[in-house]
């Protein structure tokens, strides 16, 4: 693992039964960097972001992360409870679809708060100001705090879980299909918003889509996934303007089509 | 009138059971059930109640029976703390249900089959009309008789074993996990799993295994296998070292084969669900290998969704004699806690009546 | 009864509760599977208590056996006489008489000693249980302390009522570290098992766990800093004693409204009635 690098995967594979969802994988993931992984379904690129993130095991090859102190750590070889605690403080996983990850019976506001108490926030007047002040980050009106999110839109309910899941500032968030069902408009917004908020709080973030535009707009870094395999990687603008091998052509072409 | 604090729980539970005790009883001048009326002529209340109550002695489910005045949970219930008072001495070996003395014995799965569909007695065909002749004694006419097989009858799971069209029947020798001794702890493996099954509630399984042939998590069932009869119960006492016969007990068995597994590189194979009950209990059976099977569905790669296939929601429920208790315990006095909640709910309707007031100031 | 060990279970039975018992005290408010028997009283009605009891009742012990807080309600005289006949000990209904005090949703107004032992019959013994029904879950989440599903259960109480509205078996952090089910007894009793100076053991024999809080324990009711845990009673006089720090039963006397307040723990309301007699002479 080179210097700086807060998250590296070594050849990592994975197979499920016959099939090889991934074969020899490697890639780093900078300080305050957005990667994109693209490719299409079945590239191995979410079996990708479920494994570095501790979800998934690998059969071979491990992955690295550097915590704020500077030390290095196997994700797999970490103890479950050590693991917990990391997806509830310096990481954050935002889910494709936003009702896996949210509390449905829960209002906005202790969506938002959960894990600020979870870290041990007992000040309630505290946790609610945070969660009014996340709330306007995301650009949902505060008023709506107390609502439950069964009565938001698909889009506001993605925003609430954006926010439910940066409330305790991690350094790296995952992020699969953060905008997967989302009419195109609010598509748009959404990613504005993301832009904005992980420029200006400084996070890292791996970020898997099928959507080459999701990737142009968001990440500095891209990597192209084919049948499990890394094809190629680079900066996002080199990748998409001069694609090097067959599959990145064909899927920057694809695109200027649709 | 002036409130004086009750007194008196005392004498009312005296009360309480001398009334029951009569009302148990019933109508002096009716002849008194006799436990060997209810062993003998009730057989299925018994097989239920001893099922239910983990303890095999047709005699004390009689006397459950008879004490519970039919109540088969309230039976069940009687049988269960006569058991926790029982010292344990050893345990049995394996019962052999290959060597059951057959007196049923059915498979849908082929038309006939070595050792024949033996149909036994069974309600199955009859219709369910009322019998009023049943109303006055009467005595049966004599059932035409046969000489029993003598031969070891196979399992119709065996004869789809042969040819490894089925799984296999699961590890063999490793020392079973006890529900009676142990708490049950998540997850739990198929032993404890079918424990709990076997003195599951009749009804809850019957449910569930219903509920998975309507849909809700369904695997293909067929019955394999239904057979009932006696089987030798045998146990090693350590100064003998070898077995030795202590007694008879009939229990029922079922196979169910299930939903094949498989691929286009790994050979399908039929996959079981298994049930066994004291006595004659078909339907018993039948349901926990139902529910057997559908708890297993991660073991498949099933999506384990519908409640039958919900481990933790089968096992923590299927257990009448907690569940009454806990269901009934409802009817103990919660008066404290009430009082409790009361308050609560007066404060706040005091509080929402003081802010109408203050809007209204604005 | 012929033929029944003392105390009903066998010496072997008793051993392995009482090994259950001592994990329990080594490690406050952690909740200890044990293989529960069943007994002649129904689960649900104080299986797991009477285990308890039975598992450290000796010859010369005096039991107490309460229920609602009173000696007298139903299912405390049908344990009291249980013990009676299975272990002949002593049975009294005054609380600084008895050297072991079952309970069922009430600690005794009376403060308890070191050589007592407070017993309680504990439905429930799974504080989150009614937010996370699965058990495999609830046994992650005490062993990471991540109890940020409680605090967002009072956070949501506070943001749509006003207030915490949990009024009983209200939750309590217990040596700092496990979150507890005091089993259900009125929030109005927690602050009593703060530093109490007799043992508390907690027994649930449906659900199969034993649990402790060592004397001298610290014990919190979980709270936020700007909203205050408070310990509250119905606000009158028992009607009977004229006691205004104990926990009140509220009583219809007619079919108009008519209402009288008395205390629930009888011992208490008796013995304070004999004082004031007694005073008056």
């Amino acid at each position: 693992m080179s210097q700086g690098t807060l998250l590296s995967a070594r050849r990592v594979s994975l197979a499920f039964g016959t099939i090889h969802a991934l074969r020899e994988v490697e890639l780093d993931l900078w300080p305050g960097e957005v990667l994109a992984i693209v490719g299409e379904s079945g590239s191995g690129k979410t079996t990708l972001l479920n494994l570095v993130s501790g979800r998934l095991r690998p059969d071979a090859g491990a992955v690295w992360y550097r915590d704020p102190d500077g030390a290095l750590h196997d994700v797999h070889a970490m103890p479950d409870p050590a693991l917990r605690r990391l997806h509830r403080s310096d990481w954050g996983f935002v889910d494709q679809n936003p009702r896996e990850n949210l509390r449905m019976g829960v209002t906005a506001g202790g969506n938002v708060g959960e894990r600020l108490m979870a870290q041990g926030a007992r000040h309630y007047g505290s946790i609610r100001e945070a969660a009014i002040d996340w709330l306007e980050q995301v650009e949902i009106d505060p008023d709506r705090i107390d609502d439950f999110p069964r009565t938001f839109s698909g889009g506001m309910l993605q925003r609430l879980q954006i926010a439910r899941t940066l409330v305790t500032h991690p350094r790296l968030v995952f992020m699969d299909e953060p905008t997967g069902g989302l009419d195109v408009s609010v598509q748009a917004r959404l990613l504005d918003l993301i832009r904005t908020l992980v420029a200006r709080l400084d996070i890292a973030v791996m970020l898997v889509t099928h959507d080459v535009a999701v990737a142009r707009l968001l990440a500095h870094r891209i990597v192209v996934m084919q049948g499990g395999r890394v094809v190629e990687t680079g900066l996002t603008d080199q990748v998409l303007d001069d694609p090097q091998h067959a599959y990145t052509q064909l899927l920057v072409s694809s695109v200027l089509h649709a | 009138m002036a409130y004086v604090a009750v007194k008196g729980g005392e004498r009312a539970i005296d009360n309480a059971h001398a009334w029951m005790a009569e009302e148990r009883r019933g109508d002096p001048s009716a002849p008194e059930l006799g436990l060997d009326q209810i062993a003998g002529q009730l057989g299925r209340a018994v097989d239920r109640a001893m099922a239910e109550g983990s303890l095999y002695d047709r005699e004390l489910a009689a006397l459950a029976i008879k004490q519970a005045q039919g109540d088969l949970i309230e039976a069940a219930f009687l049988l269960r703390a006569y058991r926790t008072t029982l010292p344990r001495f050893g345990h049995a070996e394996p019962v052999d249900t290959a060597r059951m003395q057959l007196r049923r014995r059915v498979s849908a799965i082929f038309k006939d089959l070595p050792g024949g569909q033996v149909l036994g007695p069974t309600y199955d065909y009859t219709h369910r009309l009322l019998d009023f002749s049943l109303a006055a004694d009467n005595t049966p006419q004599p059932a035409a008789q046969a000489e029993a097989a003598d031969e070891r009858v196979p399992r119709a799971s065996d004869i789809l074993g042969h040819e490894a069209l089925i799984e296999g029947d699961g590890p063999t020798g490793e020392e079973p996990g006890d529900l009676t001794r142990e708490p049950l702890a998540f997850p739990a493996g198929r032993d404890l799993r079918l424990q709990a099954l076997a003195r599951g509630d009749e009804g809850f399984l019957l449910a569930l295994g219903y509920s998975t042939q309507r849909g809700w998590g369904g695997t293909h069932p067929f019955v394999g296998e239904i057979r009932m009869g006696e089987v030798v119960v045998e146990m090693v006492p350590p100064e003998l070292g070898f077995a030795i016969d202590i007694g008879d007990i009939t229990v029922t068995e079922c196979q169910m084969v299930n939903q094949f597994r498989g691929s286009k590189t790994v050979p399908p194979q039929f996959t079981r669900g298994y049930g066994l009950a004291f006595g004659h209990a078909e339907r018993k059976a039948m349901g926990m290998a139902l529910v057997d099977r559908a708890m297993r569905a991660e073991e498949f790669g099933e999506e384990a969704t519908a409640p039958a296939q919900r481990v933790e929601f089968v096992l923590s429920h299927c257990d009448n004699i907690e569940a009454t208790g806990f269901v009934e315990h409802l009817k103990l006095p919660h008066y404290v806690d009430f009082q409790s909640e009361l308050e609560a709910v007066r404060r706040m309707r005091a509080a929402v009546a003081v802010e109408p007031v203050a809007e209204a100031a604005e | 009864m012929k033929g029944y060990n003392f105390g009903y279970l066998d010496e072997q039975t008793k051993r392995m509760i009482r090994r259950a018992i001592l994990k329990a005290v080594a490690i406050p408010g952690h909740q200890i599977p044990f293989g529960s028997r069943e007994m002649p009283l129904p689960y649900g009605w104080g299986t797991g208590g009477i285990q308890v009891t039975a598992s450290v009742l000796g010859p010369d012990d005096t039991l107490k056996v309460i229920d609602q807080g009173a000696d007298d309600t139903t299912n405390a005289v049908s344990i009291r006489r249980f013990f009676a006949r299975t272990a002949g000990v002593r049975t009294t209904t005054h609380t600084e008489e008895a050297s072991v005090i079952q309970t069922r949703h009430r600690i005794p107004e009376r403060k308890l000693r070191e050589d007592q032992i407070l017993v309680y019959q504990v439905p429930q013994p799974e504080p989150l249980s009614r937010l996370e029904p699965s058990r495999a879950e609830t046994k992650r989440l005490h062993a990471l302390a991540d109890y940020g599903l409680m605090q967002v259960k009072l956070y949501e109480d506070i943001a749509r009522l006003g207030q915490v509205s949990i009024s009983y078996d209200y939750p309590v952090m217990v040596n700092g570290r496990y979150l507890m089910s005091p089993s259900p007894i009125p929030a109005f009793d927690n602050p009593k098992m703060h530093g109490m100076p007799a043992l508390q053991l907690f027994g649930a024999g449906r659900e199969k766990r034993i649990y402790a809080i060592p004397p001298y324990t610290d014990v919190r009711s979980l709270d936020f800093d700007d909203h205050p845990f408070r310990a509250t009673r119905a606000p009158h006089a028992c009607g009977l004693c004229g006691a205004t720090d104990s926990y009140l039963d509220e009583v219809v006397t007619d079919d108009r409204g008519g209402r009288l307040f008395v205390c629930s723990d009888t011992d208490y309301c008796a013995s304070r009635r004999d004082t004031a007699q007694v005073a008056a002479q």
